[in-house]
């Protein structure tokens, strides 16, 4: 296995031996138990990187290479990462620096009075790319129970190959290189997407037997006529990130039975590492807009206002899971590096949802009021605080890619360009509208409700 | 609208370029909005304009302004 090839990125082809010494070599210039600012491209380096902290007992607290500075200065105020892993071309630097090919590890020269709790492997991000401070807080034994279970259910062995299509440094692009690696798989390394020539070019010459996508990856396949592209490689793809809707789930799912490639689409939250739940691919036409069944080794169920279980069907409740994937907990701070297990191997989803006859479930609705836009998850309530920082009384609401922001005053061009600066969201993921008054009860309360009717 | 105002219109809507950006310099992800995400929008904006279907291929080799407008010549769009 040692001499297999671990990944291909730009030309270089590396097998898992020269890819683990790399990784080691990166990993021992790091003190153990301290905290690694990481920020993750898909690159060799920062795959070598990530490998070589996890071995040596670092932290690695990922951030995603199109942070802006405001934000890296708020999360280094915040966990005081002892060292900043990243990009040559990125804007961090210090007065010790060591350069690993295109990467850059720098002494911070901050030490954080809390140590790592000695669970702790990595910290995540739940919201992609809206520079928020809170972090999932996941240990070896959870990345370690997550890959061993995807390798399980998707059936990944040696001989496939995974391209890259979402961030390193989110959960799930991250657990797409976590399960192949423990398969023994190979990857192809690549910041292309699939809007450029190259991306398909190395499809074709890695003979690439999978990819993931969240639901704008599969609104894009679409239109990019995916149903007429000859590759004849692929032999499963995945879908998570949000729900892909009815329509969109058929679509694929019979397309993909057509071409001989298993489509599955799956279920999970970075609180749980990544994945919860997947719908078979062999179920997949008929049981399209389901999140299916829990993976293997973990467990759902549905629980009612009252915290009891809810065991008839088609009866609506909050999902709960449970499996050796369920992360310790949140860190909104260093402080927060040394708590022990918050969670208990049991995860409140927080979505609404029921079980239908066959034991599979469906999302039909959220407690707390966040969407999903383009893959990153935006909490309404807190985008609705972050703009009274700015001085604007918003309301939030909207579907899946499509979020309405309500302002009774101002320049909608100007909160446009506030919202997208502080989500990091493209300007044409979201709608500012400008009405009279805001929908109000008595108590001041906004009524989304009657919100939604101004649609 | 002409062709080329309703081809411009398309960029700036979708992309937030100015006029003074639509030129030989204007590739994809040359701006921080011609993203993956901006693309779609971009050939969706256009499509729906000119009532057309582009092919994928076509799709994914419009990648800068001046490229744009060779492909949209072979569905019989004159700019």
């Amino acid at each position: 296995m040692f001499d297999a090839i671990a990944y291909h990125d730009e030309g270089r082809s590396v097998t898992y031996k020269e890819m683990l010494e790399n990784a080691d070599r990166i990993g021992k210039r790091v003190e153990p138990r301290s905290l690694v600012l990481f920020v993750a491209t898909n690159t060799g380096e920062s795959l070598e990187g990530y490998l070589g902290f996890l071995r040596n007992r670092a932290v690695v607290m990922m951030a995603a290479s199109s942070i802006d500075a405001d934000s890296l200065e708020a999360l280094l105020e915040a966990y005081k990462p002892e060292y900043v892993w990243c990009p040559d071309s990125f804007g961090y630097s210090s007065d010790s620096e060591k350069s690993y090919g295109r990467y850059r590890l720098c002494e911070t020269g901050m030490t954080g009075e809390a140590k790592p709790h000695s669970d702790l492997a990595l910290m995540l991000t739940t919201s992609g790319s809206t520079g928020s401070r809170k972090y999932v807080r996941l240990t070896y034994e959870n990345i370690r129970a997550n890959a061993i279970s995807i390798v399980d259910y998707l059936g990944i062995s040696p001989g496939d190959c995974a391209i890259t299509t979402l961030p390193f440094s989110y959960s799930y692009g991250l657990s797409i290189i976590n399960s192949h690696l423990l398969a023994g798989s190979s990857l192809v390394l690549t910041e292309k997407t699939m809007f450029d020539r190259e991306f398909w070019d190395l499809v074709r010459a890695r003979s690439v037997t999978t990819f993931g996508g969240v639901p704008y990856t599969y609104s894009m396949l679409k239109r990019l006529r995916f149903e007429r592209m000859d590759l004849p490689s692929l032999r499963y793809i995945t879908q998570a990130g949000g729900r892909l809707g009815r329509d969109l789930h058929e679509h694929f799912a019979r397309l993909c039975a057509e071409k001989n490639i298993d489509f599955i689409a799956m279920y999970g939250q970075t609180e749980a590492t990544a994945r919860i739940a997947y719908v078979p691919a062999s179920r997949s036409v008929e049981k399209a807009g389901s999140v299916g069944i829990a993976i293997p080794g973990g467990e759902l169920s549905i629980r009612d206002e009252s915290g009891g279980e809810v065991e008839a069907p088609d009866t609506a409740g909050e999902l709960v899971y449970r499996g050796p994937n369920v992360s310790m907990g949140y860190a909104s701070s260093r402080i927060d590096v040394s708590r022990g297990d918050d969670f208990g191997g049991v995860l409140a989803t927080g979505d609404l949802a029921c079980r239908d006859e066959d034991g599979f479930y469906r999302i039909v609705g959220r407690m707390k009021r966040f969407l999903k836009v383009y893959g990153n998850r935006v909490n309404l309530d807190e985008l609705e605080s972050m703009l009274a920082v700015e001085g604007i009384v918003a309301a939030c609401s909207g579907e899946d890619d499509a979020l309405r922001v309500f302002v009774e005053d101002g320049d909608p061009k100007s909160i446009q360009s506030i919202v997208s600066e502080k989500t990091g969201l493209y300007k044409g993921a979201f709608d500012v509208r400008l009405i009279d008054a805001l929908p109000r009860n008595d108590a001041g309360k906004i009524q989304y409700s009657s919100l939604e009717d101004l649609c | 609208m002409s062709n080329i105002e309703t081809y411009n219109t398309a960029f700036k809507d979708t992309l937030e370029v100015d006029d003074a950006m639509l030129g030989a310099d204007l590739v994809y992800q040359s701006v921080e909005n011609w993203d993956s995400v901006g693309h779609m929008q971009l050939i969706a904006a256009l499509e729906d304009a000119f009532d057309i279907m582009l092919d994928t291929d076509d799709i994914i080799d419009f990648n800068s302004y001046e490229a744009g407008k060779a492909i949209l010549s072979r569905y019989d769009v004159e700019l």
